[in-house]
């Protein structure tokens, strides 16, 4: 592993006492910042099940669960737009990586309420279905799985432009992984002399909607298959921040050094379910990532317990006010149903021609 | 005069030097064989994709994602049906991302019967295409419109879909493009590839200059006043070769080669469904559902009162395949002689 500049000693590695846990030297302050970028993505999601409750929306789909992995994803994408930074083609389950990128929450609950304030849609879309430009997001669209060979697009752009270490990153769950579109883009990721610089991931929630990991896979690790590829490849524990952060520095090291594909199956929760379709309530028998990480922060002595009580208070009010302010903005109207069909508004309906 | 295959490789040539296009790809696009037509041969930006239907299109999309302008092609449109999704897709994202991602991307793709192409090489798109929201469907019936269609795609920011007849790529036509040398001979030397060895081949382009046809603009091939003949691509020829068979017999036929199908020129369409009164919409894509379908509606809807009979849609037979021997061929696509008793039925109705 390429030895990371911001992995410098934490405290806790150096202290003397052995029960404090080291977190592999991570810095207090990029675990805090993890804690902290993991809380208020808990609490959004919950804010986002809440206004769904509610009625004041119409269909939920999120990523908790997936905080510990998402988190450091985000941190550690090189943010920008245009092909000298990284790309992201992510999937609805990825609000961490997004706030850890700098998401507000009134961004993702004007989504969520179908607010012509939402700039990802226009109200057009579901939750979490985010399109920042901006930031090199590529639009989070339905269908399972096609993000995998778009991604191969802008990996060749970024290939082909000088002087760009940048890599283009592309996750989604592993039900879908059984769609032609993840083997075009191993395929099209690892070719001879045409590599392309891609993070490919896969969240393994261990579930489709309700069918099992057991249900649909021969293969022991979806791994397994990008190694057929000669794609360096590895499984990680997504539900550990701190081994994700470690991980996919690595491979974005490697990437950016060689500009060949790397591979991570990241093993996460799906603590409410699939999506309000399936009731969207919590599940107790997985583990919560959030709350794990929390006590060993604790434990470690890096946050207090009045820290964290206050933290997890002002996100639930971030999230309360900017329902309430989501809730005060216009709604789109039927005059608009045209709009961007094609780009500038040029004339698309037919009755006008 | 260039044949259409030439003159889509002068369009993609002068794009890649003029219009910073960066990729053209496909399957067997690139060297050696640049293209199962020989369309894409001699470019400097075209590449061999794996054979990947799916990845071409996802391809594309992630490249225009970018920024960047391309030109993706389907060997033959009966293999791009499994990326139908991706089209779509294609066609949503700047609506679906409230404006704030366009796909300048074009897609190409040889289409229809009359190469006894058997069951995978004669399907049809163009009604498919018609039904993919957001993006512009094209279709050339010659060389020099094939030209300037292909850059009208390319420098669009829209998705754009280039059906290519391809009964006519070895079809030439009797307009030059601006800057093509008048013979043909010479044309050849200058950008067909060698048969052989082609390693160190390099084709020597013509000052070719910029000529657009633009989006949903028509052309009347053909004048008359009795009827009106709506067609597109390989079937417009035969619809000119009608209309001047029956000119003979003393029949007035006006042809409009539509050549944009969405966005489609209605007010040209409508000027001579007025005059005449009388409709035939010609095409060889499958007949339920098929565009002309929906030009027809509109004829009904809009210029009831114009008609002098009832609009007559000639297309293709709403079975599975396209056979192989040509008797089964020729049953399943329309004939000239299907054109010609179609046009004569419609010119005798008496309302
Ligand atoms: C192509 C396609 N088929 C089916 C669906 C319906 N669908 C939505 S999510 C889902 C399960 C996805 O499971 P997985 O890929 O493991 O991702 P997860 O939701 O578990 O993160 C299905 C079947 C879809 N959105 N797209």
């Amino acid at each position: 592993m390429s030895k990371a500049k911001n992995t410098v000693p934490s405290e806790s590695k150096t202290s003397s006492n052995p029960k404090v846990e080291s977190f592999s030297g991570l810095s207090k302050n990029i675990l805090v910042q993890m804690y902290k970028h993991m809380v208020k993505t808990r609490v959004l999601e919950e804010r986002l099940i809440k206004i769904y409750r509610a009625g004041e929306s119409y269909f939920w789909i999120g990523g908790p669960g997936e905080e510990a992995w998402g988190v450091p994803l985000g941190m550690l994408a090189k943010k920008g737009q245009g092909p000298m930074y990284d790309y992201l083609h992510l999937h609805y389950r990825c609000s961490p990586t997004v706030v850890a990128m700098g998401l507000d929450m009134l961004t993702s609950i004007r989504l969520m309420m179908n607010r012509t304030t939402d700039r990802s849609t226009g109200g057009r879309n579901f939750s979490n279905h985010f399109v920042i430009p901006e930031w090199n997001i590529a639009p989070v669209t339905s269908p399972l799985e096609v993000q995998y060979p778009i991604a191969c697009g802008t990996a060749h752009v970024q290939k082909r432009t000088q002087g760009s270490k940048a890599l283009t990153i592309v996750t989604g769950g592993d039900a879908g992984t059984a769609e032609g579109d993840f083997a075009s883009c191993l395929i099209l990721a690892s070719r001879r002399g045409q590599e392309l610089p891609m993070l490919i991931t896969v969240q393994n929630n261990k579930w489709g909607i309700s069918t099992s990991y057991e249900g649909q896979h021969g293969e022991t690790f979806i791994a397994d298959r990008a190694k057929a590829f000669n794609i360096k490849a590895e499984v990680i524990n997504g539900n550990d921040p701190v081994e994700s952060y470690l991980k996919i520095q690595e491979s974005m090291d490697y990437i950016r050094k060689t500009g060949k594909p790397a591979f991570l199956e990241a093993m996460v929760s799906r603590l409410y379910g699939h999506s309000s379709a399936s009731g969207a309530n919590p599940i107790q028998n997985e583990v919560d990532p959030v709350k794990d990480f929390e006590q060993r922060l604790l434990k470690a002595g890096h946050i207090t317990l009045p820290e964290v009580k206050a933290l997890w208070e002002d996100y639930e009010l971030e999230g309360i006010r900017a329902a309430e302010q989501a809730r005060t903005e216009p709604v789109p109207q039927a005059d608009s149903i045209w709009n961007h069909t094609y780009v500038d508004n040029e004339n698309a309906d037919w009755r006008n021609f | 005069m260039a044949n259409m295959a030439q003159s889509i490789r002068l369009a993609l040539h002068y794009a890649e030097t003029n219009y910073d296009l960066k990729d053209v790809f496909g399957q067997d696009v690139g060297m050696p064989l640049g293209g199962v037509f020989t369309a894409t041969q001699g470019l400097k930006t075209a590449w061999n994709t794996t054979l990947d239907e799916r990845g071409i299109i996802g391809m594309a999309m992630g490249i225009a994602m970018a920024g960047d302008r391309c030109v993706a092609e389907i060997q033959f449109a009966d293999y791009i049906f499994n990326t139908i999704d991706l089209l779509k897709i294609a066609g949503n994202t700047l609506w679906c991302t409230n404006g704030r991602y366009n796909l300048p991307m074009t897609v190409m793709t040889p289409v229809g019967a009359g190469i006894r192409g058997s069951v995978y090489h004669s399907h049809s798109f163009d009604a498919w295409a018609s039904r993919l929201a957001g993006w512009k469907v094209v279709m050339p019936s010659n060389p020099l419109d094939a030209y300037g269609l292909l850059l009208s795609c390319i420098k669009d920011p829209n998705p754009c879909m280039f059906l290519k007849p391809k009964a006519l790529m070895r079809v030439r036509g009797d307009e030059l493009i601006p800057g093509e040398p008048a013979n043909e001979k010479e044309l050849k030397n200058m950008i067909d590839a060698p048969i052989g060895d082609r390693s160190n081949w390099k084709a020597q382009w013509p000052q070719v200059e910029e000529y657009l046809v633009p989006f949903g603009k028509g052309k009347i091939t053909r004048t008359g006043d009795q009827i009106t003949v709506v067609s597109y691509g390989r079937h417009l020829l035969l619809c000119n070769e009608v209309a001047d068979q029956l000119k003979q017999e003393g029949f007035s036929v006006e042809v409009i080669d539509l050549r944009s199908i969405y966005p489609y020129d209605w007010p040209l369409i409508k000027a001579s469904v007025e005059k005449t009164g009388r409709v035939v919409f010609v095409n060889e894509d499958t007949e339920v559902t098929n565009f002309a379908e929906h030009l027809s509606y509109r004829v009904v809807q809009e210029l009831f009162y114009n008609l002098l009979a009832r609009p007559r849609v000639v297309a293709g037979k709403h079975i599975p395949g396209i056979g192989l021997h040509p008797n089964l061929e020729d049953a399943s696509v329309p004939q000239k002689h299907d054109i010609e008793q179609a046009v004569r039925e419609v010119c005798m109705e008496v309302p």
